[in-house]
């Protein structure tokens, strides 16, 4: 049966992200937000930090959308609280590289380099990817 | 495959393995696969008569515009209007819509004028007339869907007043799969002054559609959804109408005389058609109609009915399966929209491409049709005349695994 290939997508620790995401909801404040769609599926992310002295000490998002993507802003939030910015906007690259296919070392990325999966389902990867876009585009003031 | 359906085989595309298991094609409200005697004869029509059309005096160019030319006549025969003037190519639908806004609704609609739509067309058929409306501070009105799925006809009586100039309504939905009564629509268009535009681009492919019988003003649909190439497409209007019109493009081909200050214009359809047009995509068109009318339009409804009024009540037997739109097959075309309670769409449209079945996942270009339903995407599966009752129990079985693979996950 050809569903057991959706193994390498949906993994256990995926679909826990997804089913109990982290850093789901609203920040009583924040310095960046941003609200990105998926114009494909309707898919709704709004992501919200919290920046202090060049360290995103808290992140959340809400919206809706699909398991992959809401398990990949949940593993986000979780990678990049307490980094520095340009370190996770570095991991944003990282990710970006991994999830078309490239050999990079993802270790940075934590739970998300599970992720990896997600390059094997060419339809998919935008829903991968659209959290850490919105970080990107959050921290290079690219946000309202 | 099913020894029943004889057209399966014009199919090339359709004998493949997908993700290990026989492709199982059902996004054909999307765009359908081509006939193996359409597409070489497109490719004949390259390697022997090719030139561009209308404007040379050699031999191929004459050939060229003489199949041109033909594929229109086969277009106005096909939907049976009056004469070939009134049938101009475009790039498909949409294109065939936003023609009738920037050209009709810029001369006709004014502040305060109504146009009026309805909550299920697609965008095609709903941000131009909504750009319109902005442009011009007149208002655009959408009637009400029933319950079932249905446009509400009731509350079409009272949006459809003296102060509507556009009435824009899709024959047959690409999300509900339901068929719209456009004639009567029409009518109620008509007693107002106002008129009448059908967007076919779902009907077209499916049933026999007649423009003088449904007495709408215009018409739009895609070569891409009858089996022809993607980038052509077409938009009938009545004569009287068009002849009003004022072009929306300029260039070649649609000019009459071009003086150093101002120029006049080519009489219908050329009026319209600015440009070397899709000659190519044209003439697969007029073969892809010597197809659909070889096979049959009664037949390709006969193959979908039997299909949907056998998978139709086996999708409503899934346990936590809920069925978008009208749940008898009776009223039913070839497109059915559904989710699987608890699961994204995308999540379940990738789970059934594993089992090697195609079908479309997302907003199908109807978001304000999702936010009336509540929702913010389906699955949707489209039959067409190459799909089988094997096909629809492919479907079947994919969700119910599908769903299995998935049980012990709330999303």
């Amino acid at each position: 049966m050809s569903l057991s290939k959706m193994d390498n997508l949906y993994r256990q620790v995926i679909l826990d992200h997804s089913e109990n995401p982290h850093h789901h909801g609203e920040l009583p404040q924040s310095t960046n937000e941003i609200e990105l769609k998926n114009p494909t599926c309707g898919d709704v992310l709004k992501l919200q930090l919290e920046v202090e002295d060049g360290i995103i000490k808290d992140a959340a998002f809400s919206g809706y959308g699909c398991t992959i993507s809401q398990a990949s802003a949940s593993m986000m939030t979780d990678a990049v609280i307490n980094k520095k910015v340009e370190d996770a906007d570095n991991m944003v690259q990282v990710f970006s590289d991994m999830i078309i296919g490239e050999d990079v070392d993802t270790h940075v990325l934590e739970d998300a380099a599970v992720l990896q999966g997600v390059s094997k389902f060419p339809a998919r990867i935008k829903c991968a990817t659209l959290a850490w876009k919105a970080l990107h585009k959050s921290l290079t003031n690219q946000s309202k | 495959m099913d020894k029943n359906n004889i057209w399966r085989k014009d199919f090339p595309i359709l004998d493949q393995k997908v993700n290990d298991e026989d492709l199982v094609y059902l996004d054909n409200a999307a765009t359908t696969q081509k006939p193996k005697e359409v597409m070489s004869k497109v490719v004949n029509f390259y390697y022997s008569d090719y030139a561009n059309v209308h404007r040379g005096v050699h031999t191929l160019a004459e050939r060229s515009t003489e199949q041109f030319e033909a594929a229109r006549e086969k277009v106005r025969k096909f939907i049976n209007a009056n004469s070939a003037k009134e049938i101009i190519f475009t790039k498909g639908a949409t294109n065939s819509l936003n023609l009738v806004a920037q050209s009709y609704g810029e001369e006709n609609i004014h502040e305060g004028d109504e146009i009026v739509i309805s909550y299920m067309e697609h965008h095609s058929n709903l941000v131009p007339w909504q750009q319109l409306a902005l442009e011009k501070k007149a208002t655009l009105k959408y009637i009400e869907l029933t319950k079932d799925g249905r446009l509400d006809m009731e509350d079409a009586e009272k949006k459809i007043t003296d102060k509507t100039k556009i009435v824009s309504i899709t024959q047959a939905s690409n999300v509900l799969g339901v068929i719209n009564p456009v004639k009567q629509l029409a009518k109620m268009a008509h007693a107002h002054h106002a008129v009448m535009v059908v967007d076919g681009a779902q009907s077209i492919p499916n049933m026999p559609v007649d423009v003088n019988d449904l007495d709408c003003d215009f018409l739009a649909f895609s070569g891409h959804k009858m089996m022809a190439e993607s980038g052509i497409g077409v938009l009938y209007g009545k004569q009287e109408l068009l002849e009003q019109m004022p072009p929306v493009e300029f260039g070649g081909e649609m000019i009459e005389f071009v003086n150093k200050f101002d120029s006049s214009w080519n009489e219908l359809p050329w009026k319209f058609e600015a440009g070397t047009p899709n000659i190519a995509g044209a003439i697969s068109l007029g073969y892809a109609i010597d197809y659909l009318e070889s096979v049959g339009l009664d037949n390709i409804q006969k193959n979908t009915q039997t299909i949907v009024d056998h998978v139709l009540p086996k999708l409503l037997a899934i346990d936590d399966l809920i069925v978008y739109g009208p749940q008898d097959p009776v009223d039913h075309t070839g497109v059915i929209s559904f989710n699987l309670k608890g699961l994204h769409p995308h999540d379940l449209a990738t789970g059934l491409d594993m089992e090697g079945v195609a079908v479309r996942a997302g907003h199908h270009c109807a978001q304000p049709l999702m936010t009336y339903l509540g929702l913010k995407a389906t699955a949707r599966a489209s039959f067409y005349l190459y799909n089988t009752i094997d096909d629809a129990d492919r479907l079947v079985e994919a969700i119910k695994a599908t769903k299995e693979f998935f049980k012990n996950v709330t999303i």
